[in-house]
């Protein structure tokens, strides 16, 4: 009910019908229409849904029990209304489509979403992750690597941060030689350091090279990166495309780099498909996982030819592929595709978790996404199509990513700090609009839109309600002695992610959660901690005026008396006892309703 | 015995060789002493730290053979699905112990089984042989109902030999009924209780397949028994294990299903589950699916898709979803049968129980289920189990049907964590004694052959075993809590996964899904001791207090 007292209400609609979109269940209620919320209401619970979190609305055509809206989320969500009169039906649909489609940053949520937090505490929540801290956390800068200042004034690269990490021996000139040999200007740069070894984890996009373009300033960057690190004789370069893309990008002058040309670099493609591919991919897999009926068949069929599962497994590969060059080898690794703000990102932010267990931490993950995906360009705007833009830059490649580490927590249940309900609350927010974190393309952006002055962050919500995210099994312990994970990339490790795409889909969900009884139990034992403590205090306590009324009145009772009334007073006391058991039941057993409908064959007394 | 002792002495060419070397997934390679005895092929270091390997012969599905030079490599392929390789130097060795091997894999006679060997090394605290006798089980129907009652006209194993000697039938229906209706199903195999839901007095009964043929035969008998289950006014569903056209090519050899003009009180619904040949090549390709070692997904998937197992575990589960409903929704009572009445149907009757009632749902509950609904409801182990995934030979009347029942309960399970009394483990057990075991409960096709075999007399009980504490405590669920609610499964393929602990256990490290179990347990165990603490500190605290004059005073 809370919604409507202070938001300006565009529409309301009485008498529609909820529909779920796999049984034939459906329950009435009240649409509710706000300047950012589409708000269902029923009569024992509402269902909000953003307006930034619908992908499209579609309306079919009339039926005889009224008029069909489809609306399609970007969290997964698909929400079947039936609104009994066309016209309001309409009504509804025009209106969202006038709200749906933001056409400036200003109109987005984050601009008018007020936590009642004062300017200091929106402050603190934007202080929480500092990259600068993070590097030196990394051992960063060194004696091999330093902070350059060239590109303070986004003029080298504006799509960069202004704080990057080079060699030492890469000089201006090279760094700004090597930036115009390279798509948009993004030249290598350190984004992790692998103190261990020495090894560094730089990344880039293509170089021009065409057919045979050279860059010597490119050649002396490359140079550098090898040279920086004494372990290993080469580096890597590890272009993230299959080898026909890059191929291709040569007739546009752009490429890959040519080994002859490199002295002592180790080329390799590892074959991970473009924006569009990945796009195409997801559609086709939620086409199949929407169908209703859907047999075990079709389900298989549909996974395979979705390639949704081969593209998470390249990606993961990938990063091993990373992650033992580094560890391993102790070798430093380049990594590029493209623009390198997609799969670059992917790889190396993965790479990066499977090196480091802080990144498996809560925190180390926000500073991991802050790192490798906010400051170093993602273009989170295009991408999850914040604003009404090319419909052909919107691609799931953040979500994959989160996806690769939900697997790698299902092969390692104990490394990860956090659970999957974090990574979803992530996605979620990706797409909410209602932080300023992800806002626009790149850092400059940022600036330019004053997000930390106009805006609040979502790490300092996060952090704010860390109990929820918290992984029960999670062992620091296991992280000190498996500090790198190997995770196996067989085929069989790779699952749909059913939490993920089905999250709103409730019937296909375990009916209790081992997660959740886990978590309730963990909480229920740090009361009781708290209650032992107390209790003992109080207990001494007592004993202490007992022991002092003995001394003051000897004769009131003996021992021998004490004891016998002792065992009848507990049995007296027994029901108070009993509700720290009950409450402790009660949590656990029916947390769920075992009872749910399916529609499991033709069960209807016809005959 | 002694003559059959010297029959495998006849089997074993060459009973010891030195110096063999053991691989076995994620476990260090052993090098040791390879012993072969009547039922065991032992491999031994005599180091203290190493595992040693006792393999029974039974477990051996296949083995393969091939040489490197002099150095010859055995591969045994075992009904548990895990694969071992030995590395014999010497081709003769290395031949003897081959065929050794395959001589005591597959010996037909079944007293010269293991468990007619086997003197259990345990105290046994109660005899699992006599845990579940069908009486015990008929008194707690007595006491929810008297409509029913044990009828002993099988007890020679004369009308039905797949039955066994004491079945529930309607009160009103009597022994000479109960003959005529015998010759009118599959086996012998008339109608009989399998199931009262004691919230709405519904039941469930299981058959053979009525045998109408092409003529339409019909047996008056056969329809009165079946309608003595009915309430006044009531009507019910039978659920056909096959599909129509299945079902109807039945007809051609005999049998044949229930035509709406003899039984207007019953609604005929029929499932497509797979019969037992068809779940045999399912087995075999998902098993093979799950050894390739390609690193192709789109391959994976396809030959996952391709081997149907999923496709059957979803069937199967659909179906016995099915006749829940009917019963618990419907509030009608539902006969299940398909051709022979031993296999589909007894997956769908015994599934529908776990859905139901919370009973089978804990340790003892669930042995009960498998007691009932398949040793003694007739399900031919024997035959059944006698071969897994790995049998070169052509399948005859081997089938997965067990497996895919376990692998539909695990499906349950996954689905309702808290809500079982047994964990995976539990099943995994199951899987592994039917298809070979020391003790003699999956021996024999029927209750009939376990009586000639003497059994409980000769040979150990499963239960025996799993019934004492220490055992017990491996099985156990630690997050159960009794749910007294039907639980609906989801059936939908995102819901249904591929059951690992069974079919990956070999291919995968389990190593960090163990150590993760175990810190469950520590949690819930630790939280459970913090509640007791706090609790009797809380008594001794109110105790002070009731005692204390102190306090007391106002």
């Amino acid at each position: 009910q809370k919604y409507y007292h202070y938001v300006h209400l565009f529409l309301q609609v009485e008498q529609v019908r909820l529909l779920d979109r796999f049984s034939n269940k459906s329950i009435h209620g009240t649409l509710y229409l706000t300047a950012t919320h589409l708000i269902f209401v029923e009569s024992n619970s509402n269902n909000s849904i953003l307006h930034h979190h619908i992908a499209s609305v579609e309306k079919l055509s009339l039926t005889t029990s009224g008029c069909p809206l489809v609306i399609q989320c970007r969290n997964f969500r698909v929400v079947n209304f039936v609104i009994q009169r066309e016209r309001d039906c309409h009504d509804v649909y025009s209106s969202l489509l006038r709200l749906l489609r933001p056409v400036c940053y200003d109109e987005l949520y984050a601009f008018s979403y007020n936590p009642k937090q004062n300017d200091q505490q929106r402050e603190e929540g934007w202080q929480l992750i500092d990259l600068g801290a993070e590097f030196e956390r990394m051992g960063v800068p060194c004696d091999q690597w330093q902070l350059t200042d060239v590109n303070r004034d986004y003029k080298v690269c504006e799509t960069y941060p202004r704080d990057l990490y080079v060699p030492v021996t890469a000089s201006k000139p090279i760094i700004v030689g090597s930036s115009k040999f390279r798509s948009k200007g993004r030249f290598p740069v350190l984004t992790y350091f692998y103190q261990e070894k020495k090894a560094a984890v730089c990344r880039c996009s293509q170089p021009l090279s065409g057919f045979s373009a050279r860059c010597l300033e490119d050649e002396s960057m490359l140079q550098a990166i090898s040279k920086a690190n004494h372990n290993s004789r080469f580096l890597y370069v590890m272009d993230t495309r299959p080898k026909l893309n890059a191929l291709a990008n040569r007739a546009a002058g752009k490429g890959y780099e040519n080994e002859d040309n490199y002295s002592n670099i180790r080329f390799q493609f590892v074959g991970i498909e473009n924006i569009h591919v990945m796009r195409s991919s997801l559609q086709k897999l939620l086409e199949v996982t929407g169908t209703r009926s859907l047999s075990m068949s079709d389900y298989l069929v549909g996974l395979e030819s979705s390639g949704w599962l081969r593209h998470i497994k390249a990606v993961v590969d990938a990063a091993v592929f990373l992650t033992r060059a580094v560890t391993v080898e102790g070798a430093s690794v380049l990594v590029h595709c493209s623009d390198g703000w997609d799969r670059t990102a992917q790889v190396c932010a993965l790479g990066a978790l499977l090196m480091d267990p802080y990144y498996r931490t809560i925190k180390g993950f926000m500073v991991l996404i802050e790192k490798d995906w906010i400051s170093f360009g993602h273009k989170f705007a295009d991408r999850c199509d914040q604003l009404d833009g090319d419909p052909k830059e919107v691609s799931p490649i953040f979500t994959q990513f989160l996806e690769c580490v939900w697997q790698l927590t299902e092969q390692f249940p104990q490394a990860f700090e956090f659970s999957e309900w974090f990574l979803l609350q992530i996605h979620e927010h990706v797409h909410s609009c209602q932080y300023g974190n992800f806002l626009g393309n790149n850092q400059r952006q940022r600036e330019e839109l004053q997000l930390r002055e106009r805006t609040h962050s979502l790490w300092a919500f996060l952090m704010s309600e860390k109990q929820n995210h918290l992984n029960p099994f999670y062992s620091p312990a296991y992280s000190e002695a498996h500090p790198v994970l190997e995770p196996s990339t067989l085929p069989y490790h790779f699952k749909f992610w059913r939490s993920m795409y089905h999250q709103f889909d409730r019937s296909m969900h375990p009916r209790q959660s081992i997660l959740k009884t886990i978590l309730t139990l963990k909480e229920n034992s740090r009361k009781a901690e708290s209650t032992l403590q107390a209790l003992e205090s109080v207990s001494t306590l007592l004993h202490i005026v007992i022991f002092l009324s003995f001394k003051l009145e000897p004769t009131e009772s003996t021992d021998t008396e004490r004891t016998v009334e002792g065992s009848s007073g507990t049995e007296s006391r027994k029901q108070s006892y009993g509700e720290l058991e009950g409450t402790y039941n009660s949590d656990l057993v029916k947390e769920e309703p075992a009872v749910v409908s399916l529609e499991f064959g033709v069960a209807r007394m016809t005959c | 015995m002694s003559a059959e002792i010297m029959e495998f002495a006849e089997l074993i060419k060459t009973p010891r060789v030195d110096g063999v070397v053991l691989h076995r997934p994620f476990m260090p390679t052993v090098e040791g002493t390879l012993c072969l005895t009547g039922h065991h092929l032992i491999l031994s270091s005599r180091q203290d730290n190493t595992e040693e390997l006792w393999l029974l012969h039974s477990n051996i599905d296949s083995i393969e053979k091939r040489f490197v030079g002099s150095l010859g490599h055995i591969t045994v392929k075992c009904k548990d699905l895990r694969m071992i390789q030995l590395e014999i130097t010497g081709m003769e060795e290395c031949l003897n112990i081959a065929s050794s091997i395959e001589a005591l894999s597959t010996l037909d006679s079944v007293s010269l089984m293991y468990p007619f060997f086997y003197r259990p090394m345990f105290e046994v605290i109660e005899d699992g042989w006599n845990s579940f006798l069908p009486q015990n089980a008929f008194k707690d129907l007595e006491s929810m109902t008297d409509e029913w009652r044990l009828s002993e006209v099988n007890k020679d194993f004369s009308l039905c030999p797949s039955y066994p000697p004491l079945v529930a039938v309607p009160k009103d229906v009597d022994d000479e009924t109960l003959k005529k209706v015998a010759t009118f199903r599959h086996g012998g195999r008339f109608p009989v209780l399998s199931y009262y839901h004691k919230k709405n007095g519904m039941v469930m009964m299981r058959a053979g397949q009525p045998l109408t043929g092409t003529n339409g035969r019909r047996c008056k008998e056969d329809e009165k028994l079946i309608n003595a289950t009915l309430r006044p006014g009531k009507r019910g569903y039978i659920i056909d294990t096959r599909a129509i056209n299945v079902a109807q090519q039945a007809k051609a050899r005999g049998g044949g299903f229930e035509l709406e003009a003899n039984y207007p009180q019953w609604r005929r619904i029929h499932k497509a589950i797979e019969r037992y040949n068809v779940l045999q090549e399912s087995l075999i390709k998902l098993v093979e699916a799950c050894n390739d070692q390609s690193h192709s997904m789109d391959r994976w998937l396809s030959k996952l898709e391709a081997s149907n197992w999923q496709t059957n575990v979803k069937e199967i589960l659909t179906t016995a979803c099915l006749a829940a409903q009917c019963i618990d929704r419907e509030g009608a009572s539902v006969l299940v049968h398909g051709t022979e009445g031993t296999d589909s149907t007894l997956q769908v009757t015994s599934l529908a129980q776990i859905i139901l009632d919370p009973g089978c749902r804990t340790i003892k509950g669930f042995q009960s289920l498998v007691e009932r609904e398949w040793l003694q409801a007739g399900h031919p182990f024997q035959q059944r189990c006698a071969q897994s995934a790995f049998s070169n030979s052509k399948p005859r009347y081997e089938a997965p049907v067990f497996l895919l029942f376990l692998d539909c309960v695990w499906q349950i399970l996954r689905q309702f964590p808290c809500s079982f009394e047994f964990n995976e483990s539990f099943l995994v057990l199951l899987f592994e004694h039917a298809y070979a075991s020391q003790f003699g409960t999956f021996l024999g096709n029927s209750a009939a052959e376990r009586a000639r075999l003497c059994l409980p007399e000769k040979t150990v009980s499963l239960w025996s075993w799993v019934n004492r504490p220490q055992e017990l405590e491996r099985l156990t669920n630690p997050l159960y809590e009794p749910n007294s609610l039907v639980i609906w499964p989801s059936v939908a393929p995102q819901s249904l996964l591929l059951w690992e602990g069974v079919f990956l256990r070999w291919n995968r490290s389990s190593k960090c899904l163990d150590e993760a179990y175990e810190e469950m347990v520590h949690i819930i165990e630790y939280n459970k001791e913090l509640q007791t603490k706090v609790n009797s500190l809380r008594r001794q605290l109110a105790q002070l207090e009731t005692e204390d004059p102190l306090l007391h005073t106002p």
